[in-house]
Formats: C-alpha cells, structure tokens, sequence
C-alpha cells in the first residue's frame, strides 16, 4: 500500500515539474545560491513576472 | 581553432573542492565496451522480438494482422537505434563533454535559463514537440495501406528525425539556447540566413493554416464537437483569472480543475446538442467556423499570455501526456486485429481520393511529423537547450523525444487502420466523390473495387449515431477518422458500446486543443519574426511592446493563414486533398534547411568522416521535398500538378463550360484557378528559398572541407559544477560519482556563480 501511494505521489510531482509548477522554488533556491541584494519576488510577483516575460518572448508550440 | 587549448583550459578551471562534472572518459568507454552475457542476452532477445514483428508485419500475408506487432516492431526498433546509432552519433559526431557548463548553469536565472531534470525536461521537450501532426498525417497516408507508412515512421525516425532533433539540439546548446534562424545566419552567411528565416516565416503560415483547417473539417456541421470545443475558451479564461489573482502559481491544482471542466463540456455537449436549440445553434458550417478561428486567432494572439495562452498550455500538457499513456495501455490491452492491407490498391497509383500523388516521393511528406519534422527544430533550437543540465543528456532528451513523437505516430495509425476500409474512405474522400449521403457514399466507396470492402448505407448510418454525429460522411483531414478509431478500440478498454460517442468526442476534443494552442503560439511566433524583419528597416517595429505595430503584425499573419484557410475550407477538389501535400512539404523543407545548417556546422567541427550521418538523412529530405514540389509544380496531371489543375479549369472556362470535374458552378471553377494558382506560386516560393538555403549550406560544407574546418561560433568554454548522469537510468559508474556528489553538504552541491 505505501509503494502505491509512494509511486502515485512521485507521479503526482512529477507531472507537477513537467508543467513548471516547481519553477518558483527552483527561483529561489537560484536566487538564495547567488546571493543578490535585494528581497527576492514574491510567489505572486514571480508568476505575474514569468508570464509577462512569455509575451514577449513567445515560445512555439509544435504541429 | 584552439580546441586544445580550450580542454587544457577546462581541465584547469574544474574546481578541486568538487568531485568531477563527468564520468572520467576511460572509465565511461570501458563501461560502454563491456558486454556481459546478461546484457548481450538481452539485445538478443530485443533484436529477435523485432524482427518476428516486422516479419508479421511486411512478410506474412493473412487475412488481419494483431495491433501489437506494430508496438513491438516500432519499441524494438527504437531501442536499438537508440542504444547503438545515437551512440554513434554522440561519440563520433557530437562528442559531448560533461566537463563543459550547459547554458543552464553558465547562464542561470532562474527564469528561462534553469537546469532541469533530466526526466522532467524529456516530458517537457516531448509535450512542446507532439502536438497535432503526428495524429492526422498517417491516418490520411492509410490510403496507401499501412506497410509504406510504418516504414516510413519507424526507420525514418530512427535515421532521420530523432537525428535531426539532437544534432540542432545539441549545436543550439553550445551556442547559449541560440535560435534555428540565427545559426542559420552565423553558419551560412546573410543570403542563406535571409533565405532560412523567409522560408521560416512562410513555413509556419502554411502550417498554421492547414492545422486550423484540421479543426474547421473535425468541427463541421457538429453541434456537440463545436460545443465542447468553443467551451475550452471559458475555461482557460477562467483557468488563467484563477492562476493571475487567486492562487498565483498553482499550476498543478488549476490544470485538474480545468480537466474536470473539460470533461463536463464534453458531457455537456452531447446534452446541448441532443436539444433542439442546441443543435441548431451550434450547428455551425465550415465557413462560419473558419471565420470563428481567424477572429479567435487574431483576438488570442494579442491577449496577454497569461490570460488564455498559459493556461490553455497547461490543459494541453496535461491532456498530452494522459491520451497517450491512456491509448498505449489501450492498445496493448484490446489488441485490435487490423483488416487493411499492407499494400493497398491506391499505393501504386496517383489518384487516390484522400491525398493526391504517387507514393513517392507523396508518402513521405503526408506522414512529416512521427518521421522527420522539421518544425521540431525550431523547438530544439531556444527553448530545451536554456534548460538543459548536462551535455550528454542531449541524446535522452532530443533522439529519445523524437523516438516518443514517432510512437504516437504510430499509435494514431493503429486507431486509424482499426476501423473498417469502407467507413475510412467514406470518411476521408472530399464530398465532391462522395455525393454527402450515406446511400451516395456506400455506392461510390463499393465502386472502387477495394478488396473485402463491401459497405451498406446502414453501417454509415448506425456508425455516425454510435459517435453521436448526424453524419460522418467526407469528414476529411484525418481527426475525425482518428477519433472513430480512438473510440473504437476505447470502448473496448473503459465504457463499452455506450462510451463511444464520449471517446469520439474526447479525441476531437484533444485535437483540437493542440491544434489551437499551436495556431496561437505560432501566430505569435510568426508576428515576432515580422516585427523584427521590419525593425531593420523602421526601428521601432523592433519593440514588442509598441502596441500598434504589435496589432499589425499579428493582423497581417493572421491574414495570411487565414486566407489559405479559407481557401481550403471553400475549394471544390476538397481542401485536405490539394492542401495536405503543402502541408508536408512545407515542413519538410523546414526538416531540409536546419539540417543543412546542421550539415555546414559539422563540416565546420572538422568531423568528415561522419558527415555522412547528416548527408544522409539530408540528401533524403531535399530529394523528398523537392520532387514532390516538381510534381506539384510540373506535373502534367491535374489531379497532381497545381499549374496543370490551373490550366485545365482555366481552358474550360475559357471554353464556356458551366461546370468541370468537381466544380459544379462557374464560381467554383473560378475558385480552383485562383486556388491552383496561389498554390503554385507557394510551392514555387518555398521550394526556390530551400535550395538557397541548401546551396549555401553546401557551399559553407565545402569550403569547410578544403580548409580542414571552419570557425567555431560555440560559446566558449566554461567549467561545470554539477554532475547529473545522461540517460534515464544511471550506468555504476554515474551512480558512484552521482553518491559522491549527494555526500556533499547542501550549500556546495548547488553551483555557485557569482556573475550577478
């Protein structure tokens, strides 16, 4: 029963990281190893941030 | 070119504080040379397993071949191209040195430039190359029967594709996450760059248009699949408000969300359209809906991305990922024995009714995509190479990606060539041959003399109610016949009988998801490329964020495919029979021009010896492409040639007639010349910018010879501070290095640039 929930959850994370949704963690934990100076973007400013980024660089999508 | 001097410089920037970023080179070859009797064993029996599959399938002659053959021929292929031509190609070509820092952690961010799992980063790469085309190009190259195009899939991903995806890959990664179009520049000067990014520009146009025509021939006259599909763009609305200003970055739960949304339309939309307001409501015909798609484009393109385009993304993903996981397990449970012929009557002529022209060179740019997509260079090119970790995960990531591609594609021709041959071509002949009624139908289809087929108005009928269609009749374009095979053989999988109209409307559902997200994206993509082609001669279009010329670029992209659209949805000869062939070639041409960028890269490295790896498939695609524009171009059969269509409709329009062929008005003749003559004029366009391009790339490859080898445009070289292992599962020896790295405490094991 634990090997099935184990395996469920380490699918559930894993789609989880397919679709970008660790990319603020893997924000912070960059931002945290470089050491900047200022406060780092919170969750909600780091998202606004990442999609208004796309619109301006957008990415294509295959056929 | 001071490659020497660049290893002894990486040899000495590694930091001695960490253990090695690569596997030491001996110990690495050793473990790759060492052949125990286990592991010889087993490529044995993979070996044996696949030719017992392809003997099934090309050598013995019975009355129905099982499904799971093609699982096993194309799996076993795979593997084997995987784990001994790849190799080749990253040892003797690409040599990749883990020792050397990816742009991920040369360049981090932690926004665009982010070393990713490996694993993670294959599904990723994978969900942005699969999309559409692998579905719909070999359900309509089925015509052939189903051997020409499971050779071409399989082998030629194997030989082709896969390589094509890791070499730009690869060559994109060393040059920073640089572009398709600007390597093209780098490597082949300033007419074979201009020539490739033209030749880009135009491609996508095509691609886009085509994709849309898909949707517009699968939501037809089908109030439920217009329903439930028109239903995705509330729900990413709301799906994109709920990310923006509820729960900011709460990707995974607003995607189930959206699912469970989505399936609620889809059930919904056969209630709606079981009413009797529903079904005239959303009874929409194709022209309406194109005109519906091209104001849907224009409008999504300019919306900010997050509002609709991200989320949609993530519905797209998440769909991506559990259809194809769900029709491999379904395949391989229910097992469908296949009833068409290897080779069937139309392969060895010119004149079939679902795609026109002679199997080759036809065939091989019906099936791109699955194959050999040059589309995916694009994708391999920029966004991947900025995430990738280390270097020798390149062949995971890009050969094993496209292999995973080729595998749908393979999947979607099983679901094609599991339903009857008479319901397939009932399905996939343009109206024009097939009259519009079941009665019309079953007699044209009994009239062409197919082996085994004899088909009854009945079954016509009793199929279109099974999948809750008022008909199924000439619904071209290869969707709709995927999604009666998908619901075919899901039914036997989950649901019985009763689910098939839900798994009919599921699969055109998914479809028409993809296609719309790419229609978006790549209409964003193209308007960019125009902006910046402009900016060179009027700066200001340079500025994304210049409201006006932003609108007019879009304005003008959407124009462009929207035109070609509605040509196709309004041509008489049936839009996905003249339409489809441009389709393939355009992408091929595309396949053509990244590898011979890849081709003038090679050269330039210096590695002769193995040019041939990109020759090969190179010299294929450009042969390929370039007969099939010829034909299409000179072919003195109207049904082949665009020009030789022109002149026929032209004379008899000149000669008074009032209706000619398929074109039963003065108008629709007129239609076909106009038609015939933009399609000619493209595939003149297209093809004539492709041999530019070849030519210089032939060029810049000579030259390279002659000198012994060319500039190098990589970046330079920086040192590495990770160490993650290549494939998906660690070989001993990365698995000690990989334990010697987690022995290290937290703060050092995460790399450290100071560059901020």
């Amino acid at each position: 029963m634990n090997t099935v929930v184990r395996g469920l959850r380490g699918f559930a994370t894993y789609m989880g990281s397919l679709m970008g949704a660790d990319a603020y963690r893997k924000y912070l934990e960059h931002f945290e190893a470089t050491g900047h100076s200022g406060p780092a973007m919170t969750e909600r400013e780091f998202w606004r941030d990442r999609m208004d980024r796309q619109d301006s660089n957008p990415q294509g999508r295959c056929c | 070119m001071g490659k020497i001097s660049d290893q002894s410089k990486l040899a000495e920037g590694l930091d001695p504080t960490l253990p090695p970023p690569a596997v030491e080179d001996s110990v690495r070859e050793a473990e790759e040379s060492r052949w125990t009797p286990a592991k010889i064993g087993l490529w044995i029996a993979i070996s044996l397993l696949g030719a017992v599959a392809w003997f099934m399938l090309a050598l013995v002659r019975g009355e129905t071949v099982n499904a799971i053959w093609f699982v096993f021929a194309a799996v076993c292929t795979y593997l084997i191209g995987y784990r001994f031509y790849s190799k080749v190609i990253e040892r003797y070509l690409l040599k990749p040195d883990d020792r050397r820092a990816t742009p991920a952690e040369y360049k981090a961010d932690g926004k665009d430039y982010v070393r990713t799992d490996r694993n993670v980063l294959f599904g990723h790469h994978f969900a942005a190359i699969a999309g559409a085309g692998p579905l719909v190009g070999p359900v309509i190259a089925a015509q052939m029967g189903y051997l020409p195009g499971t050779i071409w899939i399989i082998i030629g991903v194997v030989l082709a594709g896969a390589v094509q995806d890791y070499l730009v890959m690869f060559f994109s990664m060393r040059r920073g996450g640089r572009s398709l179009g600007q390597m093209a520049r780098e490597e082949l000067g300033v007419i074979g760059g201009t020539a490739a990014l033209v030749a880009t520009l135009l491609i996508m146009i095509i691609i886009v248009a085509i994709l849309a025509l898909v949707v517009v021939n699968a939501l037809g006259e089908s109030p439920w699949g217009v329903f439930s599909v028109g239903m995705t763009i509330p729900i990413a609305l709301f799906m994109g408000v709920y990310l923006r200003f509820i729960r900011p970055g709460k990707v995974m739960e607003v995607s189930i969300i959206g699912f469970v949304l989505l399936m609620a339309a889809i059930i919904g939309g056969g209630a709606v359209a079981g009413t009797e307001w529903g079904a005239a409501f959303f009874h929409l015909d194709k022209v309406t809906i194109a005109w519906g798609i091209i104001i849907y484009g224009f409008i999504a393109a300019i919306l900010p991305v997050w509002l609709l385009l991200a989320p949609r993304d993530y519905l797209s993903t998440f769909m991506k990922i559990g259809v194809i996981v769900m029709l491999a397990l379904a395949i391989i449970v229910v097992r469908p024995e296949i009833t068409v012929p290897a080779f069937s009557e139309f392969a060895g002529r010119e004149n079939g009714p679902v795609f026109s022209g002679a199997l080759f060179p036809f065939l091989f740019v019906t099936i791109a995509c699955g194959a050999l997509s040059g589309f995916h260079a694009l994708i391999s090119s920029g966004t991947t190479p900025k995430l990738i970790e280390k270097e020798r995960q390149t062949r995971f990531i890009g050969y094993g990606g496209m292999l995973m591609e080729s595998f749908v594609a393979i999947m979607a021709l099983v679901a094609a060539i599991s339903i009857d041959r008479g319901i397939y071509f009932a399905m996939n002949a343009p109206l024009a041959l097939t009259g519009g009624t079941v009665e019309s139908a079953a007699q044209w289809v009994n009239s062409l003399g197919l082996a085994n087929v004899n088909i009854t108005p009945d079954v016509l009928e009793q199929t279109a109610k099974d999948v809750g269609e008022e008909s199924i009749i000439s619904r071209s374009g290869g969707a709709p016949t995927l999604a009666v095979g998908l619901a075919h053989i899901m039914q036997q999988f989950i649901g019985g009988p009763g689910m098939m109209a839900f798994w009919y409307h599921f699969a055109i559902m998914f479809e028409a998801l993809f296609i719309l997200t790419a229609v978006d994206a790549g209409t964003r993509v193209a308007r960019f490329m125009l902006q910046d082609s402009i900016g060179n001669f009027i700066p200001k279009f340079k500025e994304a964020s210049w409201r006006p010329g932003a609108w007019l670029c879009t304005a003008i992209m959407v124009a462009a495919w929207g035109a070609v659209l509605i040509m196709g949805v309004t041509d008489p000869l049936g839009g996905i029979n003249t339409l489809f062939p441009l389709f393939g070639i355009a992408n091929q041409l595309l396949a053509a021009i990244a590898l011979a960028v890849c081709l003038a890269i090679t050269a330039k490295r210096g590695v002769f010896k193995w040019l041939w790896i990109v020759a090969v498939p190179l010299a294929f695609a450009a042969v390929v492409t370039i007969t099939a524009s010829f034909h299409k171009i000179f072919s003195p059969v109207p049904a082949v040639g665009y020009f030789a269509n022109n002149q026929a409709f032209s004379k008899a329009l000149a000669d008074g007639k009032t209706e000619f062929g398929t074109a039963k008005t003065v108008a629709a003749m007129e239609a076909v010349v106009r038609n015939t003559m933009i399609q000619g004029v493209l595939s003149v366009i297209f093809v004539t910018l492709s041999i530019i391009v070849i030519v210089a790339a032939l060029l810049a490859t000579i030259k390279a010879i002659r000198a012994g080898g060319g500039q190098d445009n990589e970046d330079p070289p920086v040192p590495s501070k990770v160490y993650a292992p290549a494939g998906l599962f660690p070989t001993t020896a990365e698995k000690k290095l990989l334990a010697e790295w987690n022995a290290l405490p937290v703060e050092k094991r995460t790399q450290k640039a100071g560059h901020h």
